[in-house]
């Protein structure tokens, strides 16, 4: 053991890996699918975090929002004033209409303001990737969001048209730029980004404010608060000033769009890296505990012998914790390479829908540092039982063979009165009773694999539930229309009119904060007609629940937040008008699966605001055959603030879906598959092993190749038959849990898993088992009936 | 069989070797465990196969039983060719007519007695039944036993039930009292000689104890992969006088 480089019992060590080099590979592997998940998703999830924390540092994204209808210029001053605040920018937010050619329908979207010609805001800054911002004093320069101009191909230099309030006018490209508000860049209630059918622009104040009749009034705040400062306190001090200008309540970057999305992803792989490699490691920790279980119980003479030589105890498990720790490193060295690897993949795909200026995926020390104390320590701990036998070997005891496997006791001998059992299969069921831990632990190990494949073809299962749900069921419009400012119900008619117009149901959205005792919600309180047909909320089988006189319907998650159920009534702030507060009583508590809803009867929402009988906004349904030309139409009539299309916005989420989620699903079937083949492979190597000179006893006595692998495999296959239905049941479990902890503020995942999910799953599970059954049945074949029977168990 | 070739000579012979050779390995580093072996062997006979270690003996006998091939050399079976036979023919082989004995009896831990030798009677094509082959080696008592509950005694005398419930025409014993003491070692031979008598089983048995060719038919002693000495006993003795 000392001096020499390497001595003989690490000599040994090697030899033993080489000879197990099968089993050996395979829990390596899947301790390198446990460690490269921590590696990549944890990674990931740090990257990711930094990466935006220094982007909004550097770019001075705000920590609260404050619009308003029409606030005087000079206000800003007070704003500045209030306490915890450490920068304010005012600006004008519209929305425009983008002409940009082409047959679909048209791209819409915002103008921003830039408060100061020619220079930086205090806040929110834009990171430009081309170009410069509007020269001073111009009034038709516009710089553009990066995923809007790479989609639609614009370049600095070029000129585009737009209308914004109802005007339409040309404007010159002079850069392209990413903004900390728009890492997201997805269209307000929309569920995924479209670069083509949304965009953002800048232009210097003066430009917008003459077009929308805003000069020398903003209509938002956007603020840069003090370290420490109170952000309650400052949300309820900027209200109270810019309440009698219609401020709609401002908001912190939880309830900001892009943010809020970011944030979900973030927590979903932080849920990731803390729900998945664990699994790995146990399942890793299980198979190095069979497999040195089976190495110090094969070698116990040799222990023996060591021993009485004088090698101590000490010596002795050094000597098998370096068996387990070179599988560790093994595992560990490729699952951190593929960690790497993988984690690059991911941030290249994550950048594909949030764009930063710089998204590096990184993993520091202490990122591979957990990962080798985690991959080391489910080794070490799987080793443990095992080297601690080795090491309390006496010699002499040692040197024994083992008395033998005692099959005398418990459930096992009881077969004996099983008349109809042939005996193949009487030691194949004694085999499990007699080893019921290693059998459980079999069974757990496929489980677990089982489990991560349902969940797997779960997320598919649940995002295609919410596809349904939200654009088939709930949103049975094709298009719906905002207007920029309330109109009369005439301008209903109007649109009703225009070709192509199947059905039409009007809405008026006001933002609105709902409070229920001490909690609060800022939300769109949505009137909508007695009976709504094609924007609806709907209950669990598919019914219109529609709001009564007085009443209001509150999506799930929205009455979460305030905590309030049916039978509650809670407080509707609105900010119009006489910024009347509404007692409303909730009279259901339908589940949404993608946003939030809460509406209400839209002659009670009029009447409560008192400015007459108007709308805001449309959902129509359109003729297929006529939709280009209303689509054209419509962008030349005035009023129209936007206008979402149902069918991309499903094409553009499905395609997102498919990507993203296609990989997530690939890569967890692939390391469900490891873990299957692993535990599978290794269990039954090792049945093998213990069993050798039984079935080549077999072979000898006349036994077929086929009796032979019966006997080995059946165990397999009735340990799988268990495991299964126990995997499909605790795949279904973390699918619940994983529906409830990848829920977020912006959609929630339904808990659904389809008969084909659990098919599929079952299917993988049990061709990976197969695969490793054969991978040993070829052994059988290679059984050495003459040395097995020569040498002594 | 696969290619059953007729019997050249008399068909009283059990087996009929000619010229078996069985080199392990090639080059320099070949190793020569048979070396152009010829015997005739007598239907019925006892036959106690003596010879140091790496004689050659248990190659011999691994090659009759269906579990070795030669390398070169012919084997014939009652006119039946084992030297050139499939695998799946040799396993028919060792089925229908082979019973072996182990040193180590090679029980299956996980049945009783009665299962182990019912595990081969089930296969057979006229066994006899469990219980009666463990009768003919003095276990009635134990047939419920698992193997863990048994001496190595009783355990070798399972194994020899097992071998003989098939009836089969030929015993392969291999070394099956090395494991023993010698009391329990001759109530194993006493148990090989009854069924050799009783069934007539061509039985042949490897052993490094020279005072156990006594009880032989006929004693064979290997030296360096030949027959060194091929002699018969004309009178046997029984089992139970033995000691060593």
């Amino acid at each position: 053991m000392r001096g020499a480089p390497l001595g003989v019992l690490d000599r040994k060590v090697l030899r033993d890996l080489w000879r197990m080099r099968g089993q050996v590979f395979a829990i390596a592997l899947v301790v390198a699918a446990g460690v490269s998940i921590q590696v990549s998703m944890g990674g990931l999830t740090v990257s990711l975090a930094e990466t935006r924390a220094a982007y909004y540092e550097r770019y001075r994204f705000a920590d609260v929002w404050a619009p308003a209808v029409r606030a005087p210029q000079p206000l800003a001053e007070t704003l500045r004033a209030l306490d915890g605040v450490a920068s304010v920018e005012t600006r004008i937010i519209a929305p425009v209409l983008f002409e940009l050619g082409g047959e679909g329908p048209p791209p819409s979207g915002y103008v921003q303001s830039l408060p100061h010609d020619g220079a930086e805001p205090a806040v929110n800054a834009l990171h430009l990737t081309e170009g410069r911002l509007p020269a001073p004093g111009s009034s038709d320069e516009a710089v553009v969001l990066d995923s809007f101009a790479a989609e639609h191909g614009l370049a600095a230099g070029q000129r585009m048209t737009i209308t914004l309030a109802g005007r339409r006018e040309s404007v010159t490209i002079t850069g392209v730029a990413l903004s900390p508000e728009w890492i997201y860049a997805i269209a307000p209630g929309q569920l995924a980004p479209d670069p083509a059918l949304f965009g953002v622009i800048w232009m210097n104040e003066a430009g917008v404010a003459a077009a929308t009749g805003m000069s020398g009034a903003f209509n938002e705040a956007s603020v840069r608060l003090l370290r420490g400062a109170s952000e309650p306190a400052v949300r309820a001090a900027l209200d109270q000033v810019l309440a009698p200008y219609g401020a709609a309540g401002a908001y912190g970057r939880r309830d900001q769009v892009s943010d809020a999305f970011v944030t979900a992803e973030i927590d979903q792989m932080r849920t990731m890296t803390r729900l998945l490699p664990p699994i790995f490691l146990i399942v890793a920790a299980f198979l190095v505990n069979i497999v040195v279980s089976r190495l110090v119980a094969v070698e116990r003479e040799q222990i023996g012998l060591l021993r009485a030589f004088g090698y101590t105890p000490v010596q002795i498990a050094g000597h098998y914790l370096k068996f387990a720790s070179v599988i560790a490193v093994l595992g560990l060295a490729a699952g951190a390479a593929g960690g790497a690897w993988l984690g690059a993949q991911m941030a290249g795909m994550i950048a594909e829908y949030y764009h930063f200026p710089f998204l590096l995926f990184g993993v520091d020390p202490a990122g591979y540092a957990v990962a080798a104390l985690l991959a080391l320590g489910a080794v070490m701990l799987g080793a443990a039982g095992a080297v601690r036998r080795a090491a309390r070997l006496e010699p002499a005891e040692a040197m024994r063979p083992p008395a033998p496997a005692d099959y005398s006791r418990g459930l096992g001998a009881g077969l004996a009165r099983l008349k109809g059992l042939d005996h193949q299969s009487r030691m194949v069921l004694r085999q499990l009773l007699r080893f019921p831990l290693r059998a459980g632990l079999t069974g757990l190990g496929l489980a677990a694999s089982g489990a991560l494949l349902v969940c797997a073809f779960y997320f598919s299962d649940a995002v295609e539930a919410m596809v349904e749900d939200y654009f088939t069921l709930a949103n049975r419009h094709d298009l719906s229309v905002h207007l920029s400012d309330p109109r009369a119900m005439g301008a209903l008619d109007a649109l009703a009119e225009r070709p192509g117009v199947m059905e039409i149901e009007p809405f008026r959205a006001e933002p609105v904060r709902l409070r229920f005792e001490q909690r609060e919600v800022m939300t769109a309180l949505t009137g909508v007609v007695d009976d709504p047909r094609l924007a609806r909320l709907t209950g669990p089988d598919g019914e219109t629940i529609a709001p009564v006189p007085g009443g209001l319907v509150l999506s799930r998650d929205l009455a979460d937040r305030l905590g309030v159920g049916p039978g509650g009534t809670v407080t509707a702030a609105l900010t119009r008008g006489a910024r009347p507060e509404l007692a409303l009583q909730v009279i259901a508590t339908p589940q949404t699966w993608v946003g939030s809803g809460a509406q209400m009867r839209l002659d009670d929402l009029n009447r409560a605001l008192g400015d007459g009988d108007v709308i805001n906004g449309a959902v129509l349904r359109v003729d297929a055959d006529e939709a280009a030309a209303l689509y054209a139409a419509l962008k030349d009539a005035p009023g129209i603030a936007g206008m979402q299309f149902n069918a991309e916005a499903r094409r553009t989420f499905q395609a997102i879906m498919d990507e993203s989620l296609g990989t997530v699903i690939g890569v967890f079937i692939l390391f469900a598959s490891v873990i299957a083949l692993g535990v599978a492979y290794n269990a039954v190597r090792v049945s093998m092993a213990e069993r050798d000179r039984e079935l080549a006893s077999l072979r000898v006595m006349g036994f077929s190749r086929g009796d032979v692998s019966y006997i080995l495999l059946a165990e397999a296959a009735l340990i799988t038959l268990i495991a299964l239905p126990a995997g499909l049941a605790a795949g279904a479990l973390l699918a619940w849990g994983m529906s409830l902890s990848m829920s977020s503020d912006v959609f929630r995942l339904p808990f659904v898993i389809s008969p084909a999910s659990f098919a599929y799953a079952g299917l993988i599970l049990v061709v990976s088992v197969a695969l490793s059954g054969a991978l040993v049945r070829r052994r059988i074949d290679r059984l050495d009936m003459v040395k097995v029977l020569k040498t002594r168990e | 069989m696969a290619s059953p070739q007729a019997a050249p000579g008399r068909t009283d012979h059990t087996y009929e070797v000619r010229g078996l050779s069985r080199v392990y390995g090639d080059g320099p580093a070949a190793v020569h465990a048979l070396r152009g072996v010829d015997l005739d062997v007598p239907d019925g006979e006892l036959i106690v196969v003596l010879g140091a270690s790496g004689s050659g003996k248990s190659t011999f006998l691994n090659i009759l039983g269906g579990l070795d091939r030669a390398s070169s050399g012919t084997v014939m079976f009652r006119g039946q060719a084992l030297h050139d036979a499939s695998d799946a023919a040799l396993t028919r082989y060792r089925r229908d007519h082979v019973g072996f004995v182990f040193q180590f009896y090679n029980l299956m831990p996980s049945l009783t007695a009665r299962e182990n030798v019912a595990l081969v009677t089930e296969i057979a094509r006229d066994p006899m039944d469990p219980g009666e082959a463990l009768a003919l080696v003095g276990l009635e008592q134990r047939v419920d036993h698992f193997p863990s509950q048994m001496s190595g005694g009783e355990q070798q005398r399972v194994a020899i039930a097992r071998a003989i419930a098939k009836r089969p025409e030929v015993m392969m014993c291999d070394e099956p009292t090395g494991a023993l003491d010698s009391r329990t070692g001759v109530r194993v031979l006493e148990a090989l000689q009854n069924v050799n008598r009783e069934l007539g089983a061509t039985t042949f048995l490897i052993t490094h104890n020279m005072s156990v060719g006594d009880m032989a038919d006929r004693v064979i002693v290997f030296a360096d992969g030949a027959i060194r000495e091929n002699r018969v006993n004309r009178k046997p003795v029984r089992a139970s006088e033995l000691s060593w």
